[in-house]
């Protein structure tokens, strides 16, 4: 057992070399240990307090284990229905364009029942930031297959392993989104290790600063764990999410502004 | 300076969309569907981002059409939505959103025949859905019924002044008739768009302020019904207080017919005839469907020997008359279906045999 006062003892101010950025909430996280979404939520706070953002940003949370992001960033929130925030984010920006409109959705919500919210957007080009966490299942409702869970992948609704030629391909929705001419920065990160947290708030840094050009709908996507969906630590699960998910799901940009072709 | 209204010849649906652009409306989120379409196609020509700044989209969908809607209101911009039967039933999830989330909204619905795909004909059998909730969860939409194309383009404003007072989503019950027919119409001046930020309005928080979240969502049991609480006193004060009729030849009337929108039309012409007949009838116009003039068919029913609800459905309003009656004299149900019109011959004949006897 860990004695308190000897934690206190390390977070001395003088050891400190990171602390929560103030525009995270006092609330605590209702994530599972290990979870990805709490570290993509941080960094997206520390992107909104770090580029003077607070009082532009409108976020739109969807339907899953992110359903209550807005209790633990500190700007306006809308609550979108399941897979909808795309079009709610469109009509906020349409009617306030000069606010930082950004969406955080699962890859049930964007990827499933928002397949048309989401291309139709991206495909007006909205000038909204899209956050999509793909963890390959359906978090929230414990763990059923997702549009994005792999072939032969065990979930509950596909207890023998996704056989794909019944239950269908996993969606590559990204790459679909990143052959938009509507789209303008799509990107695929992770944030299971510091290092790819880096790159993802670098990711996020651009697509925030490239949002101001209203320029079209910039997308990230992170490949995120689900380490009580799939059953596993969060050790196992990035090991098996860095074995498994990524030679489907390759890291790195799909869409640069500076590859658009030049008028 | 007192600005005249000015006078034109349009149809209900053109009305609509001069009225939501002189009302100085935000935004419009639609998806073409018969027989509203000239709705968007008007809003679309008159191109008003050019004049008044309001937004005018065409959504992929009726889905995401209302979730713009939602969207919008949630920013405390005044928007709208039209769409006809099944595209209404579309929006039904977006509609409980917005009426959780307690956001000022209009949307219009002019009536075609169902169910299913069923007819563009005009119909009034979406009465239920639009009075008893449509989507799920206990709500209600403040109902406004449009009789003509003044009414369509005057509830605009009224729409929308009764929306926030309550911060609830209004619904405009009109149908293809009154949506497609051609009439004089009187508009109102051009109003300068709202500059006013309601304080529960997703703006960007300024330092000044706590954020502001826009949700119908809460898992705690108790706080959740403290919130439906909330929502059956509002609608009680909206029935308390909003309640709105016409009345036509009631002081004297013997039977009364109940009819709104298209159907009350006819029904004034079937007066005359009964009239002319020596059958002393009256019609009551319910304006607003919910709140429904209980009291006053509940008063009435003391003095007439019986009631005729006229709609064209199947039976639908009959049902709110026949609790406002509770039983003190007889009520039918008279209507035709299928996106057939009524006559005020065949509403007469059917006063005769129901409620007077041959
Ligand atoms: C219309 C509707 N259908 C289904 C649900 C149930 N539901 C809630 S969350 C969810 C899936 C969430 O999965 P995902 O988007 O991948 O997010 P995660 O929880 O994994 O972060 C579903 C199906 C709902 N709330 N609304
Ligand atoms: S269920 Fe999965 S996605 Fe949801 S919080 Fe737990 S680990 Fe994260």
């Amino acid at each position: 057992m860990v004695e308190f006062s000897g934690i206190k003892e390390i977070i001395k101010p003088e050891n400190l070399v990171y602390k929560k950025t103030n525009i995270m909430t006092e609330n605590t996280l209702s994530y599972c240990p290990g979870c990805g979404h709490g570290t993509a939520h941080r960094i997206i706070a520390e992107i909104i307090g770090e580029e003077g953002l607070q009082s532009e940003a409108i976020g739109v949370s969807p339907v899953g284990c992110s359903v209550f992001m807005y209790n633990y960033i500190d700007i306006d929130w809308q609550e979108a229905a399941h897979g909808r925030a795309p079009a709610v984010a469109t009509a906020i920006k349409r009617l306030l364009p000069g606010k930082f409109v950004f969406t955080y959705q699962g890859d049930g919500d964007l990827a499933a029942i928002g397949t048309a919210e989401t291309i139709h957007a991206c495909n007006r080009g909205e000038n909204i930031l899209i956050i999509f966490i793909n963890n390959g299942i359906y978090g929230m409702t414990g763990g059923q297959m997702a549009p994005t869970t792999l072939p032969g992948m065990k979930s509950s609704t596909s207890p023998y392993g996704r056989d794909v030629k019944t239950m269908g391909f996993p969606l590559k929705i990204t790459d679909i989104v990143a052959t938009l001419p509507g789209s303008y920065y799509v990107t695929r990160q992770s944030v299971h290790t510091a290092a790819n947290v880096k790159k993802t708030k670098k990711a996020i840094r651009k697509a925030v600063q490239y949002q101001k050009l209203n320029k079209g709908t910039c997308l990230v996507e992170i490949v995120s764990n689900c380490p009580s969906g799939w059953k596993m630590t969060p050790v196992q699960s990035n090991k098996w999410m860095e074995e498994n998910m990524f030679p489907y799901y390759p890291l790195g940009d799909l869409k640069t502004p500076e590859e658009l072709p030049t008028k | 300076m007192v600005m005249e209204k000015e006078l034109r010849l349009m149809k209900g649906n053109e009305a609509v969309a001069e009225a939501a652009i002189r009302a100085g409306v935000d935004g419009y989120f639609g998806y073409p569907i018969t027989p509203q379409t000239e709705i968007i196609e008007y809003l679309m020509e008159a191109n008003p981002s050019k004049t008044t700044g309001m937004v005018v989209l065409q959504a992929e969908s009726e889905i995401a059409a209302i979730n713009m809607v939602y969207g919008g209101a949630a920013c405390g911009k005044k928007v709208m939505t039209s769409s006809s039967s099944p595209g209404i039933s579309l929006k039904q999830e977006g509609i409980t959103y917005i009426a959780g989330a307690e956001l000022p909204c209009l949307i219009v619905n002019v009536v075609r025949g169902g169910p299913g795909l069923g007819t563009i004909q005009p119909a009034q059998s979406d009465y239920f859905q639009a009075t008893k909730g449509g989507g799920h969860g206990d709500y209600h939409l403040i109902v406004l019924a449009p009789a003509s194309v003044q009414e369509m383009a005057d509830f605009v404003d009224l729409s929308f002044e009764l929306a926030f007072k309550y911060r609830n989503p209004v619904m405009m019950l009109s149908d293809g008739a009154i949506g497609q027919m051609m009439e004089k119409v009187y508009l109102s001046p051009q109003k300068e768009r709202s500059k006013i930020v309601p304080d529960w309005a997703t703006t960007g928080k300024p330092a000044t302020r706590e954020r502001n979240i826009i949700t119908s969502l809460d898992l705690d049991p108790d706080r959740q019904e403290m919130f439906n609480r909330k929502l059956v006193a509002k609608y009680n004060e909206i029935r308390e207080k909003e309640v709105r009729f016409e009345e036509f030849q009631c002081e004297d009337a013997e039977y009364l017919l109940v009819a709104y929108g298209t159907s009350a039309r006819v029904c004034q012409k079937s007066v005359q005839i009964a009239r002319e007949q020596g059958i002393k009838v009256g019609l009551l116009r319910p304006i607003t469907l919910f709140p429904f003039p209980t009291k006053r068919i509940s008063n009435l029913a003391a003095k007439v020997k019986g009631m005729l609800s006229v709609e064209m459905s199947a039976g639908q309003m009959v049902e709110d008359v026949l609790l406002s009656v509770n039983g003190k004299v007889p009520v039918y149900h008279f209507g035709r279906m299928g996106g057939i019109v009524t006559t005020p011959e065949e509403v007469v004949e059917s006063l005769k045999s129901k409620l007077i006897g041959g």
